[in-house]
């Protein structure tokens, strides 16, 4: 066994995320419990009742006040970090699009659940996509260790001058949040060192230097102001790198924003966002074994979409498979819409498929058929549908 | 207004500094109509310094001198609260 292996603890995406949260020892952490989020703040609550954190959690009355005064907190100076899923995703939405532009560095961990209605407590990626253009960075995990590692991360690309947005670090619900397996968690002080003091360039409380922020924009000023959030972007994907590889050498993992399996020769490829990625490595490993050239590229950022690596890691595939965990009715799904623009131009056949919508599972068997049957088809699959799906 | 500035040359998130609303030309969006005043006539009651929405009043220490035109929106409030008469809207070929 190594020493990393001696070191793992079993442990749910939620109690990761609520441990790397303790070892982070944010200021102020508003949040409002929802399923399949709950476990992280419940968790990270009870840290703070045991004294293990100084965080002062702000029990708010709706996820829309929780995001307010994480924009207070994170702007006067406060290292600042919440939690939620779904609907509370979609009550805050509005409040994202304003920290996002008022360029408030606030870390926030997403159980992935699909939007009602119908009302449904199940992952899928509805809740993330809804966030899509709000200018948040969106991090995807594709297990508990990943969760545990990329909120780890959170901070500090979020805290980055070049940066400064909000971070979300999305795992699925219940899949991730909920699911024990072993994660190996770094040092409390190896933390603490890595994610560093909280600073930003004009913190509220700093009344040497006052600002005022969140003034009233008109058309001479709005464009320019939501322009820096195009830059702050394009800048995460590099600090990004530079982050993964620092984490690389404190952790002995590697990140990238996306990551290849098994496609230096893949005839076929899937391409998909969090927990999949997982079972497709299974079914890559199985189908390879059998003599099949097929490999997976896991998307872990979502915003920014790192297009050109996408492009780079797909360009030997002859037939590429997008799955989306969400749906887009009247459009292309989210996902595949990305890929269509990062392979515009060359020869590689796309294919969209829509699956695993308000938790429908999406088994290794389900996954080998996309790998046996892919081909171009204009048409999207919906994977697991009852009835033949509608044209569109 | 050619002095706007360029995305990069703005604080994140827009953040406004002491003394950045001084800066902007906002006068440029008058009326069409701008206040002259005949200083022998102003008893320097200072009201209309008072009621200017927009600090549009320029005062040398306290005594009334004139009109910021940088800032004014030609809104006539100046004129409508003199008591004196001393003010009064031109058209403005600004």
């Amino acid at each position: 066994m190594t020493t990393d292996e001696l070191a793992a603890r079993v442990l749910t995406g939620g109690e990761a995320v609520a441990e790397a949260m303790r070892q982070i020892d944010p200021d102020v952490v508003p949040v409002y419990p929802i399923t399949p989020q709950t476990p992280i703040i419940q968790g990270f609550a009870k840290f703070a009742a045991d004294g293990r954190t100084h965080a002062e959690i702000i029990n708010v009355e709706s996820e829309h006040s929780a995001m307010s005064a994480a924009i207070g907190a994170a702007l006067a100076g406060a290292r600042t970090i919440t939690a939620t899923s779904s609907q509370g995703l979609a009550l805050m939405a509005e409040v994202v699009y304003i920290a996002a532009a008022l360029r408030a560095p606030i870390v926030m961990a997403l159980g992935n659940r699909a939007l009602s209605g119908p009302i449904n407590i199940h992952c899928d990626h509805s809740d993330s996509m809804l966030v899509r253009d709000s200018g948040v960075v969106q991090l995807f995990a594709e297990n508990a260790q990943e969760a545990y590692d990329l909120m780890v991360i959170a901070p500090r690309l979020a805290e980055h001058p070049d940066v400064l947005l909000p971070v979300l670090v999305c795992q699925d619900g219940f899949t991730i949040t909920h699911s024990a397996e072993p994660v190996v968690l770094l040092p409390d002080r190896r933390v603490k060192r890595f994610v560093g003091e909280y600073r930003i360039p004009n913190p509220l409380l700093d009344l040497s230097r006052p600002t005022t922020q969140g003034t009233f924009a008109m058309p001479d000023y709005y464009y320019e102001i939501r322009h820096q959030q195009v830059a702050a972007m394009a800048a995460a994907l590099d600090v990004f790198a530079e982050l993964a590889l620092e984490f690389g050498t404190l952790s002995n993992r590697r990140y990238e924003a996306v990551e290849s399996y098994a496609l230096e020769d893949a005839d076929r490829a899937i391409v998909c966002l969090g927990s999949t990625g997982g079972t497709v490595k299974d079914v890559v490993d199985e189908l390879r074994a059998e003599g099949e050239r097929v490999g997976l590229l896991q998307i872990r950022s979502f915003r920014p979409v790192p297009l050109a690596a996408i492009r780079a890691a797909l360009q030997p595939v002859e037939h590429v498979a997008v799955l989306d965990r969400a749906n887009s009715p009247g459009g292309p799904a989210p996902l595949f819409a990305e890929l269509a623009v990062a392979l515009q131009g060359s020869d590689v056949q796309l294919r969209s498929y829509v699956y695993g919508l308000g938790g429908r599972d999406l088994h290794p068997d389900g996954i080998r058929d996309v790998f046996r049957a892919v081909s171009w088809d204009e048409q999207p699959t919906f994977l697991g549908l009852r009835g033949e799906p509608c044209p569109v | 207004m050619s002095e706007l500035r360029a995305w990069a040359e703005l604080p994140p998130g827009g953040a406004v500094r002491p003394g950045d609303a001084e800066r902007p030309r906002t006068g440029s969006w008058r009326t069409g109509l701008k206040p002259e005043v005949d200083l022998s006539g102003c008893v320097n009651c200072l009201l209309c310094w008072l009621y200017c929405p927009d600090s549009a009043i320029r005062l040398d220490g306290t005594t009334f001198v004139g009109f910021d035109y940088d800032v004014c929106k030609g809104c006539e409030l100046c004129q409508a609260v003199c008591p004196a008469r001393a003010i009064r809207m031109v058209r403005d070929d600004d």
